[in-house]
C-alpha cells in the first residue's frame, strides 16, 4: 500500500516535470545574459528590452491583440445568439446543431486552417472574376464604373477565421447556463411590463452573463495562442505573435524568442487562472443555492 | 351588482393537434376570488396562461372589460402573474425585484398640462410603493436580501408583492402554494385571502388541491380533460355536484346507482329513500351521492340498510370505516368505533342525498372497494408534493 503511494507520487512528479520543465527552462533562459541556450551567463532583462524595440514583434503584438479582441467580441455575440437559438429548438434539430458545432472543436487545426485558406482563395477568385465580368459590361463602361470585389489573404481573412473557430467555444459555455435558466423568468419580466427586448436585457442576459464571460475568456485564449489556423489564413503581409516566433526560430534561435514566449505563456496563464477562479466561484455559488433550496 | 371583468368565449386550445381546451366559456367578476380546480393535465394552467397572454388560443376570444385582448402581449395587459416556482430574478435583491415593474412604468407627466408626455416614476415614489407593498406581505426589513437567501414562503410573498405593486386589475396565481409544506400552505391560504380582500382586486387561482379551493374561493371552476365540469360557489360545488367527477374530486363521496321514482323519492338497493331532489323524469336512472359524514350508524334492526364493516382507519377526528353493502363498499366517517366484521345499520336523512343525472363519469367513481390502495396512493402523493393526479379518486 505504502509502496503504491510512493510510486504514484513519483509518477505525478515525473508527469509535472515533463509538462513544466520545458516551460521552466524557457522562462529561466529568457533572463539569461548569454546568447546560448545552454550556458547560464547571469541575470538580464536585455532580451525583453530588445523585444520591445523590435518593430516586427510590436506590429505582430498589435495584430494579435486586435484580432483576438475583435474575434472574441464577434464570436461572443454570435455564439450567445446561436446558443439561445439552439435551446429553443426541438430536441432532434438541437442535437444535430450541437454535433455540427462540436465537429470544428475536434477537427485538427491544420484541416480547419487549410480548408479556410482554400475557401478564402476560392472566394477571392470568384469575386475577382465577377468584378472582371461586371467591368466588361457596356453599361458599366458607359456609367464609368469600375468594380473590384476581389481580396487577398490578410487581416480580414485572419479575423474571419478566428471568429469562426471561437464561436463553438462560446456556444459550449453559454448553453449550460441557458439550460439552468427558469423559463418563467423571461415571462415574469414580460408580465411586469417589459418589452421582449427589455426582458432579455434586464433578466435573461444577467443570468447568462457568467457563461458569456467564460466563453469570451476561452475564445480570447484560443485566439491569442493560435498558430496553425492563423498561419494559413493571414497571408504573407500580416503576422501574429505566434507566427513571428515561428519565423524567428526558422532564422536562428534567439533568446528574444524565450522572452516573447514567456510573455505569451504568462498572458495565457493569467487568463486561464481567471477562467478557473470564475468557474470555482460559480460552482460554490451553485452549491450554496442547492443547499438553501434543500433547506427550504 | 358585481361587474364582469374577464370573459372567455368558446376558447379552444390544441398543442400539436392534441386538444387541451374544449370550448371554455367563463366570465370572471371584478374583485372576485376565482379558482380553476382540476387534476393535472385538465387545462387549468393553459387557461391561466391564455388570460395572462403567454399562450394564444387556437380559437375563441378573451375579453377584458369588454375589449378583445387576444393579440395584446402580456406586457400590455393590466394583469400580473405569480408563477408556480415564483420566477424571482436571482440577480436582483428583494427591493429591486418588487420595483422591477415600477421602473418600467411610464405615467403622464404631471407638469405637462396636455398630459401627453410620459415620464418615469420618481425614485421616491418607487421607494414608497415598494415599501408599502413589502408591508402588505409582511416582508419589511428584507429589502436587501437576494431571493436565494429567503425561505420558500418568503420567496412566495416577494412574488406576490412584485405582481401587486403594479396595481393590476387581475392577479393570476399558478399553484403558488404547491412547493410549500403543509403548515405553511395553510397559513398562506389565509394570508392570500387577506391580501386579496385588502387590495380589492380579482384573483384567478389555479390549484389541484380541492381543500385549498374550498377555503379561499368565491367561485370554483372544476375542470377535467380540457372541459369545464361545473362552476359555482364552494358550497354549491360541495353540496350540489353536477356529476360523478365533481362529486368525487371535491371531498369524499359514495356514488351509487339509483332510479328516481318520482320527485323526492329515490330507489336504490331495491328500497325507496326520501330525498329533497326533484325535476327528474319518472324512473330516470341517476347517480346518488352520499357524503361519508352524512351517514349515521344505527343498530342493524333500525337501519335503512344493513352492511358489514370491512375496514376501520383511525383518523384523529373520526374513524373512516368501509362498509360492504352487497358488494358495493361505502366510506363512512363517524366518531363511533365499530369493529371489523360487525353488522351495522345505517340511516341517512333526506338532506343527506344528492341526486345527479347520469354522465360520462358515471360508474367510474365513488366505490371504495380499493380504499386502502387509494389511501396509500394519497399519502405517497402528499410526500412527493405537487403533481399528483389522483387527488381524491380511485382509479
Amino acid at each position: 500500500m505504502k509502496k503504491n503511494t510512493v510510486l504514484s507520487r513519483a509518477f505525478l512528479f515525473l508527469m509535472f516535470l515533463f509538462l513544466y520543465a520545458p516551460i521552466f527552462v524557457l522562462i529561466v533562459f529568457s533572463f539569461n545574459d548569454s546568447k546560448s541556450n545552454a550556458v547560464w551567463g547571469g541575470f538580464t532583462l536585455d532580451w525583453y528590452v530588445q523585444l520591445f524595440q523590435n518593430q516586427t514583434v510590436l506590429t505582430a503584438l498589435r495584430t494579435t491583440l486586435l484580432v483576438s479582441l475583435l474575434a472574441t467580441l464577434a464570436a461572443t455575440v454570435a455564439g450567445t445568439a446561436a446558443a439561445i437559438g439552439f435551446s429553443s429548438m426541438r430536441r432532434r434539430s438541437r442535437n444535430l446543431c450541437l454535433t455540427v458545432n462540436n465537429i470544428p472543436l475536434t477537427n485538427p487545426d491544420i484541416i480547419t486552417g487549410v480548408s479556410m485558406m482554400l475557401l478564402f482563395v476560392f472566394a477571392g477568385q470568384v469575386l475577382a472574376d465577377l468584378s472582371a465580368w461586371l467591368n466588361a459590361q457596356s453599361w458599366a463602361e458607359q456609367a464609368n464604373l469600375w468594380f473590384n470585389f476581389s481580396f487577398n489573404l490578410g487581416f480580414w481573412t485572419l479575423l474571419i477565421a478566428h471568429i469562426t473557430f471561437d464561436i463553438p467555444y462560446v456556444i459550449l459555455s453559454v448553453l449550460p447556463r441557458i439550460r439552468q435558466l427558469d423559463p418563467n423568468l423571461a415571462e415574469a419580466a414580460l408580465d411586469l411590463g417589459a418589452s421582449p427586448l427589455t426582458a432579455f436585457r434586464k433578466v435573461v442576459l444577467p443570468e447568462l452573463m457568467p457563461g458569456i464571460i467564460n466563453g469570451a475568456l476561452i475564445a480570447f485564449t484560443m485566439s491569442i495562442d493560435d498558430f496553425v489556423i492563423s498561419y494559413f489564413t493571414a497571408g504573407s503581409q500580416v503576422s501574429t505573435l505566434s507566427m513571428v516566433v515561428y519565423s524567428m526560430v526558422r532564422r536562428r534561435v534567439s533568446p528574444e524568442i524565450n522572452a516573447l514566449s514567456t510573455l505569451m505563456f504568462v498572458a495565457v496563464l493569467v487568463l486561464l487562472i481567471a477562467i478557473n477562479v470564475r468557474q470555482a466561484r460559480q460552482d460554490a455559488a451553485r452549491q450554496r443555492e442547492l443547499r438553501s433550496a434543500g433547506r427550504v | 351588482m358585481a361587474k364582469e371583468l374577464i370573459r372567455l368565449q368558446n376558447l379552444c386550445m390544441a398543442f400539436d393537434d392534441e386538444p387541451v381546451l374544449n370550448n371554455i366559456n367563463l366570465y370572471i367578476n371584478d374583485k372576485e376570488f376565482l379558482t380553476l380546480l382540476g387534476p393535472s393535465g385538465c387545462g387549468k394552467t393553459t387557461t391561466l396562461r391564455i388570460i395572462g397572454g403567454f399562450t394564444t388560443p387556437t380559437s375563441g376570444d378573451v375579453l377584458f372589460d369588454g375589449v378583445r385582448i387576444n393579440d395584446v402581449p402580456p406586457n400590455r395587459r393590466q394583469i400580473n402573474t405569480v408563477f408556480q416556482k415564483y420566477a424571482l430574478f436571482p440577480h436582483l435583491n428583494v427591493f429591486e425585484n418588487v420595483a422591477f415593474g415600477l421602473r418600467l412604468k411610464r405615467v403622464p407627466d404631471p407638469k405637462d398640462s396636455a398630459g401627453k408626455r410620459m415620464v418615469r416614476l420618481t425614485e421616491e415614489e418607487i421607494r414608497s410603493r415598494v415599501m408599502e407593498m413589502l408591508e402588505v406581505v409582511s416582508l419589511k426589513g428584507f429589502e436587501n436580501r437576494k431571493p436565494d437567501a429567503l425561505s420558500g414562503g418568503q420567496q412566495q410573498r416577494v412574488a406576490i408583492a412584485r405582481a401587486l405593486v403594479n396595481r393590476p386589475k387581475v392577479l393570476l396565481l399558478d399553484e403558488p402554494l404547491g412547493a410549500l409544506d403543509l403548515k405553511l400552505r395553510k397559513d398562506m391560504q389565509i394570508e392570500l385571502k387577506r391580501i386579496q380582500q385588502q387590495v380589492g382586486i380579482t384573483f384567478v387561482y389555479v390549484t389541484h388541491d380541492q381543500e385549498e379551493a374550498l377555503t379561499m374561493s368565491d367561485t370554483i371552476v372544476v375542470m377535467d380533460k380540457g372541459t369545464i365540469q361545473q362552476i359555482g360557489s364552494p358550497e354549491d360545488i360541495y353540496n350540489e355536484p353536477k356529476n360523478a367527477f365533481v362529486a368525487d374530486f371535491i371531498g369524499e363521496s359514495n356514488i351509487i346507482d339509483g332510479v328516481m321514482l318520482r320527485d323526492k323519492c329515490v330507489k336504490m338497493y331495491g328500497r325507496e329513500f326520501a330525498c329533497l331532489d326533484g325535476g327528474f323524469a319518472e324512473n330516470e336512472p341517476v347517480d346518488v351521492v352520499i357524503r361519508p359524514e352524512d351517514i349515521d350508524i344505527v343498530p342493524p334492526e333500525q337501519g335503512q340498510l344493513v352492511g358489514t364493516v370491512t375496514s376501520v382507519t383511525f383518523k384523529g377526528m373520526q374513524y373512516d370505516i368501509i362498509v360492504d353493502f352487497r358488494g358495493f363498499k361505502w366510506l363512512i366517517q363517524t366518531t363511533d368505533h365499530s369493529p371489523v366484521g360487525a353488522r351495522i345499520g345505517v340511516k341517512i336523512d333526506p338532506d343527506g342525498f344528492h341526486i345527479m343525472k347520469k354522465s360520462a363519469y358515471s360508474g367510474q367513481f365513488g366505490d371504495y372497494s380499493s380504499y386502502s390502495d387509494e389511501y396509500d396512493e394519497l399519502s405517497d402523493a402528499d410526500a412527493v408534493g405537487t403533481d399528483e393526479q389522483e387527488d381524491g379518486y380511485a382509479e
